[in-house]
């Protein structure tokens, strides 16, 4: 049986306010225990929250970046259930009204289209504590730090068809806040966490299945596996006959499998109403504008700019795209060096694939946008040829300096000199006679092939330092005289 | 000195009759001496009450002055007081000391009121006969054997006994206005939103509203200008000016419309009350007055309104009770459900499981439309009906409750019979409008009320109305024999 | 509808109140007649009518994103009924 995967996501955000949602209690992260938790926080009786107008603000932003509908008249209601990392036995989130609409965002795939993702919804919610599980004498510790940190959650249509997709998606949205300046992103301190909603269904069929819910992943790279190792389990146990219960679950990483989250099983009666403490928030038409002028150029906008100004394809584009800090590298790499293409290539392939191999993010690059830009321009003025500067680049890489220092300390300026590369041609030619012969003897067709032999034999002569072109060039004046 | 209205005392202060340390020495005294009777206080704070009325003598000698300098108060025990046990009359904060003060008990202590202490109540503030107490029913002052009304009956209690002038009361469906006709005082419930929540534990939101309990009107104002005011706090609370309650208390009547609903006439009502309210409209109409028969049609739909919306809030209000950071927790819980279902059960009285009860079953998955928006629709309805009324009349007037105070024990087992006493007063919460209860009578020797609603934010309109009536009756004047 | 027993211990589950068995007849009687008076409210024809959720039908006033608190934990943890190393504790949290 052929099985198509669906997969919707919610995302939890923490809003970066300086203070909580409801509270004036600080939202700094690793806090001793309970030293930011307020009357508030720690729902004590008689307490009433006061909406933070910041995370307000932050909300409408997101919103008006996934140009979505800002509810007008958005309303708080409590979602009631007992935890004891929810100390008001209830969470103060958005239900019939939240404050962000309907929405969308595209996201780049790897084949190089682009998709678009609906965004259902996204409403304002404070964050919950936490229960440290280390043994108390067979207690849980409860630490409400966290609890009250606003949160605005984002819940996807299920848009998604795999895992590469849901990730893809994630990475959208995680660089999105952060263009927005409304969320850190920092995944390993929660400040950005993912609920998978995963089904699978025959392909062709339109009904949804069964779905379950893999809470709290925090890296992309354990949603895809989460996501990964969730369908695998849906697909083996329809297979072997069986059927899929929605319920939550949660994924271990160190044995890459979900499983049913115990605390989760009943089902539950959240009771949810208008919370009598907090009145609706009215959203001024001239609030919205004055937000949406103040927007930062964003994703969208940059990639259209991309393929305008510098001639990026919309691939290209939406990859150099994808981070605030990324596109700020590459256009800083071609205000110095001056080709843009060139730029992108340098940027998503070396760069990337360096990265990829040191991993680490775009911000603690080896190799800053001045240098790689100092180096664009020896290629350009044909200093260095584009096979030279990878041994530069990874000099720099290396942390030996800029290109200029280390061309010259290596000797790596390249050959222009016609005189210089006519001598070693003939030297090389010499050399070859026979191949020589050959090639005159050949015809049109095999020539083309015989050609790149001698390029070869040229430039590994010239250690790569002559000039590739002035070496077509002559070679073929010298081969066909 | 306990005969003394809060006017009194001002004056008596001001001109240095007697010292605030004086009248609070006395005023404590008459508490140890008369509050067995009643069970009128939950804590008696007498340290506390001595510095702070030295206190206020200190800044008054230093030039200092002010009405509610050096007067004592007491607070419902709903009120959180800083390092105070505010035990909302259960078992469940017995042993809760407030780390933060209210908003309503730190500005009047600020303006130098003496606390001597915090009333008994309702538990939660849910009852209407002060018989749910976890410290045990409070007396009415006016016949021992019976209830002083409810949730505010131990503030009713202490002030209609004199063991202090004024006290502060909480009204979610009466709880101000009901206890303050039972014991022959004045009560005000003010605006929803006229006076900070912060701080005052919460059993319906959308519906609680502190307020001042007196004998007189006058006192009623004076307490009142102490305890309103916007508070950044409380995100209900409205930014409105608080006038000068004390100045327009005796603007002339002339040509006053007062508004008798003929629903507050109909059957329940004993026919005594209604001849005592009838009496009292015509003394108003003696003042210039002009009364006119109105309808609140929707006024019997109340009562189930308030019953699904105060439950259902109070269900969730009430979570936060949970044996984890403060207050009752079980012995030796096996789980974590074990926990809250025994510190709730054990730490929870029987009134209040029943509104946790009703609540939590009115807001669940599938009885949600058919109760709780029901009732929020029928708010609306009440609302309007209002809205029409007042376009036709200033006030509307009618008795505050339809029998007078009830055996102790008489309505225990009867949660339904207990309700129907609040059938006056639930629509100005349900509607968030002022209210007042004024002395009109007796009946059988029980204080009887006489209740005046108002349009948003006329608070003052209630007390000049209840204080040019207070000056041609002496019904407020009266009191219980032995106290 | 009258509530059985069975649904007064689901909703006193819901509601995490340990009731005792003795007195569930009592409380199952006392919750249907407060529902009888309540449902009462279904006779009102309420059709096109808005809920009314606050009465004064304002809107929400912001509060300027400025922290404004500072550590209390020890006078908080003072009425606590159980605490370690500045943690609330409770029986073991199973996820």
């Amino acid at each position: 049986m052929q099985w198509e995967v669906v997969i919707g996501l919610e995302i939890h955000t923490q809003l970066a306010t300086q203070s909580k949602i409801f509270s004036g209690s600080a939202t700094t992260f690793g806090s001793e225990p309970n030293t930011q938790a307020s009357l508030i926080d720690l729902g004590m009786p008689g307490v009433l929250p006061v909406l933070n107008q910041e995370a307000v603000r932050m909300a409408c932003m997101f919103g008006l970046a996934i140009e979505a509908e800002i509810g007008p008249r958005n309303v708080f209601a409590r979602k009631n259930y007992f935890y004891p990392d929810l100390p008001k036995g209830y969470q103060i989130s958005q239900m019939d009204l939240p404050i962000v609409g309907k929405g969308h965002l595209d996201i780049a795939l790897e084949d190089g289209t682009i998709k678009r993702v609906g965004i259902t919804r996204a409403h304002l919610e404070e964050d919950a504590g936490k229960s440290l599980h280390e043994d108390f004498n067979g207690a849980s510790g409860i630490d409400l730090n966290r609890a009250g940190t606003p949160l605005l959650e984002i819940v996807s249509e299920p848009d998604m068809r795999s895992a590469k997709e849901a990730v893809a998606y994630v990475k959208a949205i995680h660089a999105l806040v952060r263009y927005l300046g409304i969320c850190d992103g920092n995944m390993a301190e929660g400040s950005l966490r993912c609920d998978c909603n995963v089904s699978i269904r025959p392909k062709g069929q339109v009904e949804f299945g069964t779905r379950c819910e893999i809470k709290n992943v925090n890296s992309f790279r354990f949603i895809e596996r989460a996501i990964n190792s969730e369908i695998q389990r849906q697909i083996e146990l329809i297979e072997d006959g069986g059927r899929v219960i929605q319920e939550t679950r949660l994924y271990d990483p160190n044995k890459d499998e979900t499983r049913s989250m115990r605390s989760k099983e009943e089902a539950n009666d959240y009771r949810y109403f208008p919370d009598p403490d907090l009145l609706p928030v009215v959203i001024e038409s001239s609030l919205l504008e004055s937000i949406r002028a103040s927007l930062p150029e964003l994703p969208p906008q940059k990639v259209e700019r991309f393929q305008s100004q510098y001639g990026l394809s919309a691939y290209d584009a939406n990859v150099l795209a994808a981070s605030r800090e990324q596109a700020d590298y590459f256009e800083a790499v071609v205000r110095i060096g001056g080709d843009a293409k060139l730029a992108a290539n340098w940027v998503m392939v070396e760069l990337g694939s360096l990265l990829n191999k040191l991993g680490v993010e775009i911000d603690q690059a080896p190799v800053s946008a001045e240098q790689l830009g100092g180096m664009l321009l020896r290629i350009r003025d044909n200093t260095i040829s584009g096979k030279i500067a990878k041994t530069v680049f990874e000099a720099m890489a290396a942390g030996e300096g800029d290109a200029d220092s280390i061309i010259d300390s290596k000797g790596l300026k390249q050959v222009t000199d016609s005189g210089a590369i006519e001598t070693m041609l003939d030297e090389m030619l010499a050399a070859n006679a026979e191949q020589v012969e050959q090639y005159r003897a050949a015809d049109e067709a095999k020539r083309g092939k015989m050609f790149g032999f001698f390029v070869g034999q040229a430039m590994k002569a010239s250690k790569g330092k002559a000039n590739p072109g002035q070496v077509n060039q002559l070679l073929k004046a010298k081969l066909e005289g | 000195m306990h005969q003394l209205t809060l006017a009194e005392i001002a004056r008596g202060l001001a001109d240095k009759s007697f010292s605030s340390e004086e009248l609070t020495q006395s005023l404590l005294g008459r508490i140890k001496q008369l509050d067995p009777q009643l069970n009128s206080f939950i804590s008696v704070t007498e340290e506390r009450a001595l510095d702070q009325a030295r206190a206020a003598d200190a800044r008054r000698a230093a030039g200092e002055t002010g009405p509610l300098l050096g007067a004592p108060i007491a607070h419902k025990d709903l009120f959180c007081t800083q390092g105070v046990r505010t035990s909302c009359g259960s078992k469940m904060l017995d042993n809760f000391t407030a780390p933060y003060d209210a908003t309503v008990v730190s500005k009047l202590a600020d303006a130098g009121m003496v606390t001597l202490g915090k009333t008994n109540m309702d538990e939660f503030a849910m009852g209407s006969a002060n018989e749910s107490s976890h410290y045990g029913p409070v007396k009415n002052p006016w016949n021992l054997e019976h209830v002083p009304g409810g949730s505010s009956g131990g503030s009713a209690a202490a002030v209609a006994a004199r063991l202090l002038p004024v006290a502060t009361g909480t009204d979610t469906g009466g709880s101000i206005r009901q206890p303050a006709a039972l014991t022959n005082l004045t009560g005000l419930k003010p605006t929803y939103g006229r006076v900070s929540r912060w701080g005052m534990i919460a059993y319906a939101s959308s519906l609680d509203q502190g307020g001042p309990m007196a004998r007189t009107a006058e006192d009623c104002a004076l307490l009142l200008q102490g305890m309103a005011g916007f508070d950044t706090k409380d995100s209900t609370c409205i930014d409105e000016p608080v006038p000068d309650y004390s100045a327009n208390l005796n603007a002339p009547l002339q040509g006053l419309r007062i508004g008798l609903p003929k629903e507050y006439f109909g059957a329940g009502l004993d026919s005594r009350i209604a001849d005592l309210v009838h009496a009292s409209v015509k003394e108003l109409e003696q003042l210039g007055a002009v009364v006119k028969q109105i309808s609140l049609p929707n006024m019997q739909h109340a009562i189930p309104a308030y019953y699904v919306i105060a439950p259902a809030e109070a269900s969730s209000n009430l979570s936060r009770f949970d044996g984890v950071r403060f207050g009752y927790r079980c012995e030796d819980p096996k789980d974590l459900t074990d926990l809250y279902k025994r510190s709730r059960g054990e730490g929870f009285g029987v009134e209040v499981q029943r509104r946790i009860m009703v609540g939590a079953y009115a807001l669940s998955a599938g009885y949600y439309d058919a109760y709780y928006l029901q009732a929020q629709k029928i708010r609306r309805l009440i609302k309007n009906d209002f809205m029409a009324a007042f376009e036709d009349v200033d006030l509307i007037l009618g008795p505050t409750t339809p029998n007078p105070a009830w055996k102790l024990g008489a309505k225990s087992n009867d949660p339904v019979s207990a309700y129907l006493e609040d059938v006056y007063t639930i629509t100005a919460n349900l509607a968030g409008l002022p209210g007042l209860s004024m002395p009109a009578g007796f009946v059988d020797g029980l204080p009887v009320g006489v209740q005046l609603l108002a349009p948003y934010f006329q608070e003052g309109r209630l007390l000049n109305v209840a204080h040019r009536y207070q000056q041609v009756t002496d019904w407020h004047t009266r009191a219980p024999t032995g106290f | 509808m009258a509530l059985q027993r069975s649904d007064v211990e689901k909703i006193a589950h819901l509601a995490r109140l340990g009731l005792n068995e003795g007195e569930l007849p009592r409380i199952t009687d006392a919750l249907n007649s407060i529902l009888g008076l309540v449902d009462q409210m279904q006779a009102v024809d309420t059709s096109g009518i808005e809920p009314l959720a606050h009465p004064l039908e304002a809107s929400q006033r912001l509060r300027p994103d400025q922290v404004t608190e500072s550590n209390q934990r020890d006078a908080y943890q003072a009425i606590a009924p159980s605490t370690e190393n500045g943690l609330y504790l409770v029986p073991k949290v199973i996820e």
